[in-house]
């Protein structure tokens, strides 16, 4: 059984079929950008991008995920470090606090816009509807999705 | 304001929006044992003994602690020493942990927890504070004496005299909740003890002083043996005090014991669970007024549940009884407040820190008595508010700032064409209802006759002209570091980008208190623009004379030193160079200590704060009458913040406080069900997500405050104290009903709960 990761190829190890994927990302691949906050699928600091789908890693198995190709928010910036456009919005927007959500907002964010370029105001509020921020009331987080947008017109 | 970084700027960003940015739990070290805390069943009960056999034979388990194995103290506190490491005589709530199994990996610790065996004898449970005043009350510590964690009163005036003048007398009872603060990130430690002795302790926590006093006196070594380093904090809110402080005094212990790397983690379950709350808070509150609309008595009885421990409850309280009649001029004033031990849940700091449960009250009433006396809320309120040079409720004349409370209600009123709206509200009419509320307050500044109040900064500029600066303040995910290290970059006329903010140590700064109450921006930013200060006069007495000018006259601008003469500068860096060159350190420490407060704690009258901050908030919203479900539309808040910082910041403080204040006035509810709680992970407790909450609109007012050396205050706490009552107020006009219990619940076909 194989997935893909940040575009890297990998073996599922036979031990981790049954565990979750964030303990996964987190705990085998080091990739600890996805948070824990609640583990029932209600706070979505898990969130990963699975097939450009966001998914609340807590909930899901490591061998469910076989054949799929999974985006964490390690690997939305490019290789060289440059930030992605929509990681530059969210700081330019003040969107970012304590940031403990901000990795799994970006994503659910990043799938909304890849399948919707041009949100309203509202439908970036449904879309971010299933992840949780204690620090921004989300306005500046709504903010930083919309002056986003436009750079998702030329992929 | 000089430009001295790109828009939306902070130092962490970058390392937030691409997962680098490194919180506790995401630490990974080898040779890590994991820990987890074991609680009981029991909410009240005498612990007859633990027995750990059985989870210490378990596969992987290295040992488990209990209240046996703490070396030094095993109760400890910020005001009285009651919480306890573990729990050593009795259990006095839900949350109280027995032990603490510590395993090679966190699984084999959390399959061990359940193998521990509590022998314990139940006792009797109180959970209302008002029975736990009652003289036949079992006393939940024995050796207290009673239940009365403590008291604060007013005494203003006469209020029999007052109410016997009054033409309107009205007389109400309120109950707010236990909140949970929801911070993203859950408790966690991990601490390992160094080669050089010291016992290292990280964790997400917003106090690293106070949990350096806990660790080390759990672990009965000095101050200096511990180091608590700041780490990225995934939210406080208050919340991470003396719970975060207990859950490191357990982790280091284990770490100290064993010798190695100890990482504690909670669950949310255990989160909610173990932590403290906002105090729940029955008022009974009684307000006279004459016919023209004057107050002219407020008696009130204030009870705050302080659950098990006393955690900061007497400090909390204490804001409560200071601020009990709003931003009003009252005359004749008696309040009694009790904080009062029960055995719910422990209630600690949490932003507002008392002042949420009395802005809820006082800005009902005067809405309800303005109604009574066929008066406008607003002009009430007008006829009453505190002006510049007003006394306040415990004898307090406000001057020295500008007192701003009629020009954020101004700027309220006009932003959100409130006159004009409150005409068109249902008032119980039609299905789909409409309503417009609007609350307001003044609140005092920093913590007041709280503490201590002092707090340090080090501007350590290096020989290229950069600078590290360390504050004895805490980033709790505010931006605390950024608008530090934006102070000083304005004061030296430097670009930010050359100011590396060292992450809080308590082993590099003074202990300069807790980022509580506002004070990060007053207190820290004070003390860096202090030492900026204190440098500039010292390199100007340098370069004066280079510069063709007396040294007051040397400016910082633009990465220069400028003389009078703009052909005189010599830039930042080369100066910085120079004067390593000639034995002379570019480093200040700067100190800004708060101007003296009073208090008299018998006659409960003095000069509570040092200064104050004003703030007016409304809110539109629709409510369906069949459903019950209430759409927020629109909110509008002002506030006069003193001078700010970094807009991008400010706005984010707004926005964030109205949106919890949102969720205590509709959403959150623990259900504690005899002593336990039932909504313990977020799936249950509702705080509010991003379609529960309208587009919000900030305005931001500016009275530059001379008392603070930068001229900026407080925002993080007013912008949540006054939502709830706003929208009680949208609420009450949309339907006609008033709730004096929070949170409001609105069930189907118009039928209240908490309405009377």
């Amino acid at each position: 059984m194989q997935l893909t990761v940040n575009g890297i190829v990998r073996e599922i190890p036979e031990a981790w079929i049954e565990k979750s994927l964030i303990r996964y990302l987190r705990e085998e691949l080091a990739l600890t950008g996805a948070k824990i906050g609640c583990e029932v699928g209600a706070c979505g600091t898990c969130t990963v991008l699975v097939d450009d789908r966001p998914v609340k890693s807590c909930l899901k198995k490591v061998g469910e995920m076989a054949g799929a190709s999974i985006l964490t928010i390690e690997g939305l910036a490019v290789a060289d470090g440059t930030l992605h456009p929509l990681q530059q919005a969210f700081i330019d927007a003040g969107a970012v606090q304590c940031g403990f959500c901000t990795p799994g907002m970006i994503l659910v964010a990043h799938a909304l816009l890849l399948r919707n370029p041009g949100p309203t105001r509202e439908e970036i509020r449904r879309a971010i509807h299933g992840n949780l921020c204690r620090c921004t009331g989300y306005q500046q987080i709504i903010d930083a999705v919309e002056q986003a947008a436009p750079h998702y017109h030329e992929f | 304001m000089q430009s001295v970084k790109a828009k939306g700027w902070r130092n962490d960003a970058v390392a937030k929006v691409t997962g680098r940015a490194q919180f506790t739990d995401d630490l990974k070290f080898p040779d890590l044992l994991h820990a987890v805390p074991v609680y009981s069943d029991h909410v009240h009960a005498k612990l007859l003994a633990v027995d750990t056999t059985a989870a210490e034979a378990s596969p992987g388990v290295v040992r488990v602690l209990t209240s046996a194995d703490v070396p030094g103290a095993n109760r400890f506190g910020q005001i009285i020493r009651d919480f306890r490491i573990f729990a050593d005589d009795r259990i006095r709530y839900h949350g109280d942990v027995v032990a603490v199994v510590v395993a090679e990996t966190r699984e084999q610790a959390t399959q061990a927890a359940p193998l521990l065996r509590v022998e314990a004898e139940p006792l009797p449970v109180l959970l209302d504070p008002e029975e736990a005043l009652k003289a036949d009350a079992i006393l939940i510590h024995e050796n207290h004496g009673s239940n009365v964690i403590n008291t604060h009163r007013v005494r203003r005036g006469d209020v029999q005299k007052g109410f016997a003048r009054a033409d309107l007398v009205i007389e109400r009872t309120w109950q707010t909740p236990f909140i949970e603060h929801a911070y993203m990130e859950t408790e966690v430690s991990v601490c390992f003890p160094r080669p050089d002795g010291v016992l290292e302790v990280r964790g997400s926590m917003q106090h690293p002083f106070s949990t350096r006093r806990f660790v080390a006196a759990c672990l009965g070594v000095p101050l200096a043996g511990v180091e608590v380093v700041g780490m990225p904090l995934g939210g406080g809110f208050g919340g991470k005090d003396d719970t975060a402080a207990i859950v490191c005094a357990r982790t280091a212990l284990a770490a100290k014991l064993l010798n190695r790397p100890v990482k504690m983690w909670y669950s949310r379950e255990c989160s909610i669970r173990e932590s403290y709350k906002r105090h729940p808070y029955r008022v009974y509150y009684k307000m006279g007024l004459s016919g023209t609309g004057e107050i002219i008595a407020v008696a009130c009885k204030i009870i705050a549940d302080g659950g098990a421990y006393c955690s900061v409850t007497p400090w909390v309280t204490w804001r409560s009884t200071v601020q009990c009649c709003g931003p009003y001029r009252v005359e004749n004033v008696h309040c009694d407040t009790w904080g009062v031990y029960t055995n719910n849940v422990v209630s600690g700091a949490m932003r507002g820190f008392g002042s949420p449960q009395m802005n809820f009250v006082v800005e009902s009433i005067i809405e309800e008595a303005a109604e009574k006396l066929g008066m406008s809320a607003i002009e009430v309120r007008r006829r009453n508010l505190v002006r510049q040079g007003s006394v306040t409720i415990t004898g307090q004349k406000l001057d020295g700032h500008t007192v701003a409370m009629e020009q954020v209600l101004d700027r309220v009123l006009e932003a959100i064409d409130y006159e004009n709206k409150l005409k068109k509200c249902s008032r119980g009419a039609g299905d789909e209802q409409y309503g417009i509320g609007l609350a307001m307050s003044y609140r005092g500044v920093s913590l007041g006759a709280e503490g201590v109040d002092f707090c340090a900064a080090i501007v350590n500029v290096q020989a290229d002209g950069s600078v590290i600066l360390d504050v004895g303040v805490h980033e709790n995910g505010q931006g605390a570091e950024t608008a530090m290290s934006l102070i000083l970059a304005r004061e030296l006329g430097i670009a930010v980008e050359k100011i590396h903010y060292k992450r809080s140590s308590t082993s590099t700064i003074p202990d300069s208190g807790t980022t509580v109450a506002s004070r990060g921006t007053i207190m820290g930013g004070g003390a860096v623009a202090l030492a900026a200060r204190e440098l500039k006069t010292k390199i100007a007495n340098i370069f004066a004379a280079e510069l063709h000018c007396a040294p007051e006259e040397v400016r910082f601008v633009d990465n220069h030193l400028l003389g009078k003469e703009e052909n005189h500068a010599l830039p930042f860096a080369e100066a910085m160079r120079r004067m390593f060159q000639q034995q002379q350190f570019p480093y200040a420490l700067g100190v800004y200590r708060a101007p003296r407060v009073t208090w008299d704690e018998e006659s409960g009258q003095g000069n509570a704060y040092f200064t104050w901050v004003y703030g007016c908030q409304a809110v539109e919203l629709t409510v369906h009458k069949k459903t019950g479900k209430v759409k927020l539309l629109n909110a509008v808040a002002c506030h006069d913040v003193g001078r700010a910082i970094d807009n991008t910041l400010l706005l984010g403080q707004f926005y964030g406080g109205m949106a919890m204040g949102t969720g205590y006035a509709l959403h959150e509810d623990l259900q504690i069900v005899d002593g336990k709680i039932h909504h313990a992970n977020l799936n249950r407790y509702r705080i509010p997500r991003a379609l529960d909450l309208p587009e919000m609109k900030a305005i931001v007012v500016e009275n530059f405050d001379a008392v603070s050396p930068t001229g900026a205050k407080s925002i993080g706490e007013p912008s949540n104290e006054i939502m709830a009552p706003a929208i009680a107020n949208a609420l009450y006009h949309a339907t006609g009903v008033r709730h004096y219990t929070l949170p409001i619940k609105r069930t189907p076909a118009d039928g209240t709960k908490g309405g009377r």
